[in-house]
């Protein structure tokens, strides 16, 4: 085992020659992570460039925010990789209240409002979505309280105190910021990590079942509701069942994604050549930005698309199992949650399998927040690869 | 540690296992919507990004059985402007305000308007589209359009019909040959931003319309113009309320005329003017209506309708060709047969009148026939009996419609069969109580006259492509032996007296051999005081090539058929006869 760990980890890689400082760095997952954030931007310029000229007066308006944000988010990743990420437990409490305050901060005239959502705060020229802190502030308050607990953890009690811990920010992102996927991710993420770490199997099945239940329930309820005008996210959820007879209503954004998806066909239409872009999809280059991928670079961009993101979740996937400790290897998979998760109902709310909800395509998707706090994860991710110790991996 | 790392590494794999399988199932969703509904969305899509300008077909013209166009298109041209590809608004602000001849504010209201595309001028002179064209100024479109245009306006207005905006024909040829006239619209696709922004870059695509076929007429533009002359002057000098003629063909029941004075302008069907508002103002106000409003439907639906397909009256005294006719083919009745009119006749306890009040005397029944006698066609009518009467009626056509090419043609009003009684009988046998259209008359009586065969009246011939090349000859059934030939011979002949020597000795032309029967009907509700006169003739009366049929509503002074019908067709047939001679149409 520790024979195919360590070719696994070596493959491509450097390595120092003195013994005693033999650590592993991983390129891999570094240049995965570059690479996403340049397509990124250039397929930010591609979908937003042409309304951006239409309103901003600067096809280039969408492309520059996100660029400087990118570049921020790098730098951030670089310097975490090298901050120890033991260090980051002291740290932990003051991210997990300090996300609590953010998003309460909403509330306050430091609140903005875009697209008739009032989810970001504004500070100084910069505004920020604290649901976004959250995510990375209940990763990291997880993964040291989980350590801090030791077996404790595993037991009902010590699980539903983790719950709790990760419930709260989370029913806040819901009931304050009304955001609705930022609460599903936290709290997916917390399934993630409390799954990863517990012993126990046969319960995960039981929880995995009851879920089941209760997401057809919702469904049905819903559509119940739904017949006598229920509320707006009932609404959604008739769209997605049937989202031609809802075009002009809830469903709108979600045909118009089908529309440039079915349209790309196998090969696109070539980049910058989308149709749907052209105001017909609102805010391209958000959420429904992989539509646009889909269009322009057809079936085989998009498979490569999510090749990638396999492969950055593989590669996190690695390094959490040769973290040298249970701190590291929880961060490392509270991260990897938190990607795949964005990866998969985004991708999933684009081609319409899920009810619409506004979840953004990570490293991709318009959004400074997201990809400053993404890339700041990455740097965790990239530090704990740092400490494997290569004679240490198995 | 290594405790934990081994249930760990576990659990990761289990958690990356499940998110490939998930990526597994959308990249499956990717590929059925991306190839199994590609072409479905795609399709969606360019719907949704073209935007379509439709280009008219011309229209197919309608001509005369001479090559006279009476029906044509005219080029005219819509200017538009598109918002954002004005590049210099001014420019354009004063040019489309000369050459449209527009007040400047209106041009700059609609120039500076910020939609995709907003129409400053339809139906423009190709003359002035041509002169803005030339400016060949950004942002403006001129589009060529067609606009049916009718060269004669008023002749044979409801027979021609016209067509809307859209390309349709309202009423008449035009509606019921649209679709050989009609042709196939063209497309220019264009592609557009959600705006509606046109994308120079994606260039257009352009579907050429198809031109629509022309139909050539059983009309005679010569004899529509000298029949529309004699109606508008008998309806003056008699101040009647109209005067339908009808010129058919009654061998193969071509139609050479229909003329239904006052007729209306074509190139202005929306506008009830002249003689047909001032009819329509008399009728309502005799009706009692008030706010007559001559804009309404109803007065466009007035002056629309064509009397002599879409009107019934009371034959009167020209049925009495069909009563004769009925009676000889049943044998109750010969010409040397001799009746007495003392001036009326009982029916049960009525008493019939003849027009001729102090009676006509000991008759034969070609006496009856020139001299019109009530009591002979009464006395006719009962030996022929209520069955074979309504069976000759039925066998003569005159229940079915006559399937003239028109639109709107009205059916027979006539007796059930098991309600014809002794009264009813009588004044069915001199036309009287029961009502058909001229055109049914005039169709009933070809058959009677052409040696026994029921035609199908019609004006089109056939449909020519802009080519010239024929593309359809029309044909319309007939049905031989209605009539025998004998007693379609006897029926020339006796109708000829009648003319020689009869009631309709006003229609005599020397050196011609016309027969003919004369009729005056009163307008229904009986009493109004009004009458209908009116005068079928036809040439020669020994083998008929030309029928016509007069007929005069509510005219002032005498109403006579026999005197002011009469000479209607006789000035006619003097014109036409001659010029039908030099023209041999077969």
């Amino acid at each position: 085992m520790a024979g195919r760990n360590r070719g696994r980890i070596s493959a491509g890689k450097r390595r120092k020659n003195d013994k005693k400082n033999e650590y592993f760095f991983d390129y891999t997952l570094l240049f995965i992570v570059l690479f996403l954030v340049g397509f990124g931007l250039v397929m930010i310029y591609s979908s937003s460039s042409y309304m951006a000229n239409l309103k901003q007066g600067n096809p280039a308006y969408y492309f520059w925010k996100q660029f400087g944000a990118s570049v921020a988010g790098l730098v951030l990743m670089i310097v975490v990789s090298f901050y120890d990420y033991h260090r980051l437990r002291k740290w932990a409490a003051w991210g997990y209240f300090g996300s609590m305050i953010l998003i309460c901060l909403v509330k306050t005239p430091l609140g903005m409002e875009l697209n008739g959502a009032r989810r970001w705060i504004k500070v100084a020229g910069i505004s920020v979505q604290p649901a976004e802190v959250a995510k990375l502030a209940v990763i990291l308050a997880l993964a040291t309280l989980i350590c801090g607990m030791g077996n404790n953890a595993r037991n009902l009690k010590g699980m539903l105190f983790l719950v709790a811990i990760a419930a709260v920010p989370a029913l806040m992102i819901l009931l304050i910021t009304n955001n609705m996927s930022s609460m599903l991710i936290v709290l997916g993420i917390m399934v993630v990590m409390i799954f990863v770490e517990d012993y126990d199997y046969r319960k995960y099945l039981l929880f995995a079942g009851l879920g089941v239940l209760i997401v057809v329930g919702i469904v049905m309820s819903a559509l119940n509701s739904a017949g006598n005008g229920g509320g707006f996210r009932s609404q959604r959820i008739a769209a997605w069942l049937d989202p031609m007879s809802n075009s002009e209503g809830v469903a709108f954004q979600t045909i118009q994604a089908l529309y440039a998806i079915g349209s790309g066909g196998i090969f696109g239409k070539g980049l910058g050549q989308s149709m749907q872009k052209l105001g017909f999809l609102p805010e391209a280059q958000n959420d429904m930005i992989f539509s646009i991928i889909c269009e322009e670079l057809g079936l085989f961009g998009a498979f490569a698309v999510i090749i990638l993101f396999v492969m950055l979740i593989w590669r996190c996937m690695v390094i959490a199992n040769n973290a040298p400790d249970l701190f590291g290897a929880l961060l490392t998979v509270g991260v990897m949650g938190h990607l795949s998760i964005q990866v998969i109902l985004n991708v999933a709310v684009v081609t319409n399998s899920i009810p619409n909800t506004g979840i953004s395509l990570p490293f991709i998707s318009y959004g400074g927040t997201s990809v400053l706090f993404l890339l700041g994860e990455m740097g965790i991710v990239l530090n704990v690869s740092r400490s494997i110790r290569l004679y240490d991996v198995g | 540690m290594r405790g934990h790392k081994t249930y760990i590494r576990g659990k990761i794999v289990i958690v990356f296992g499940a998110i490939c399988f998930v990526m597994l199932a959308l990249s499956a969703r990717l590929g059925y919507l991306m190839i199994a509904k590609s072409q479905y969305y795609t399709k969606l899509a360019d719907q949704l990004h073209e935007r379509e300008r439709s280009i008219k077909a011309a229209r197919g013209r309608i001509l005369d059985r001479n090559g006279v166009i009476l029906a044509a298109n005219r080029t005219v041209c819509t200017v538009s402007v598109i918002h954002n590809q004005i590049k210099d608004p001014e420019k354009v602000i004063g040019v489309l305000s000369r050459e449209l001849g527009l007040e400047e504010a209106v041009v700059r209201k609609r120039v500076e308007k910020s939609s995709s595309m907003e129409r400053i001028r339809s139906n423009v002179d190709k003359a002035a589209g041509d002169r803005i064209r030339a400016y060949d100024l950004g942002g403006v479109k001129v589009d060529e359009d067609y606009k049916r245009y009718y060269p004669y306006d008023t002749l044979a207005s409801r027979v021609l019909g016209f067509t809307g905006s859209d390309n349709q024909g309202i009423i008449g040829l035009e509606v019921e040959y649209d679709n050989i006239l009609q042709g196939k619209q063209g497309k220019i696709l264009t592609v557009t931003d959600a705006k509606g922004v046109e994308l120079d870059a994606e260039g257009e695509k352009r579907e050429e319309p198809v031109a629509g076929h022309d139909l050539i007429t059983s009309l005679d533009i010569n004899i529509q113009t000298y029949a529309d002359q004699l109606a508008g002057q008998v309806m003056d000098a008699k101040e009647a309320e109209g005067v339908s003629i009808l010129v058919m063909d009654p061998n193969n029941g071509e139609i050479l005329a229909m003329v239904n004075a006052p007729e209306f302008h074509l190139n202005e069907p929306f506008r009830v003017t002249g003689k047909n508002a001032e009819l329509y103002r008399r009728i309502m106000e005799r009706q009692g209506k008030t706010g007559i409003d001559l804009n309404s439907q109803d007065a466009l639906n007035y002056m629309w309708r064509n009397r002599c397909i879409n009107d019934t009256y009371e034959p009167g005294s020209t049925f009495k060709v069909i009563t004769a006719t009925a009676a000889l083919e049943a044998g109750v009745v010969k010409e040397e047969d001799t009746f007495s009119c003392p001036g009326y006749v009982m029916v049960e306890d009525r008493r019939i009148r003849c027009h001729k009040t102090t009676g006509h005397g000991t008759q034969t029944f070609a006496d009856g026939i020139k001299n019109s006698c009530n009591p002979v066609f009464v006395t006719v009518g009962m030996r022929l009996g209520a069955e074979r009467f309504y069976d000759a009626i039925k066998r003569f056509g005159l229940l079915k419609k006559t399937g003239i090419d028109l639109p709107g043609e009205a059916g027979t009003i006539m007796h059930k069969r098991e309600n014809i009684g002794a009264v009813e009988l009588a004044t069915m046998s001199f036309g009287q109580s029961f009502q058909i259209t001229p055109i049914q008359l005039a169709t009933t009586i070809s058959s009677v006259i052409n040696g026994g065969t029921r035609v199908t009246p019609h004006f089109g011939i056939k449909a020519v492509g802009t080519d010239g090349k024929v593309l359809e000859n029309m044909t319309y059934g007939s049905e031989d032996g209605v009539v025998s030939s004998a007693t379609s011979d006897t029926m020339q002949k006796l109708l000829e007296q009648v003319v020689e020597s009869g009631g309709g000795s006003k229609a005599y032309i020397e050196g011609y051999r016309i027969g003919g029967k004369t009729a005056t009907s009163q307008t229904l509700p009986r009493g109004s005081g009004r009458y209908i006169a009116s005068f079928l003739g036809f040439a020669p009366a020994d083998d008929p090539k030309i029928m016509a049929l007069a007929i005069i509503y509510t005219p002032q002074g005498v109403y006579y058929g026999g005197q002011i019908a009469a000479p209607v067709v006789k000035k006619l047939f003097e014109n036409i006869l001659p010029y039908l001679d030099r023209i041999d149409y077969n």
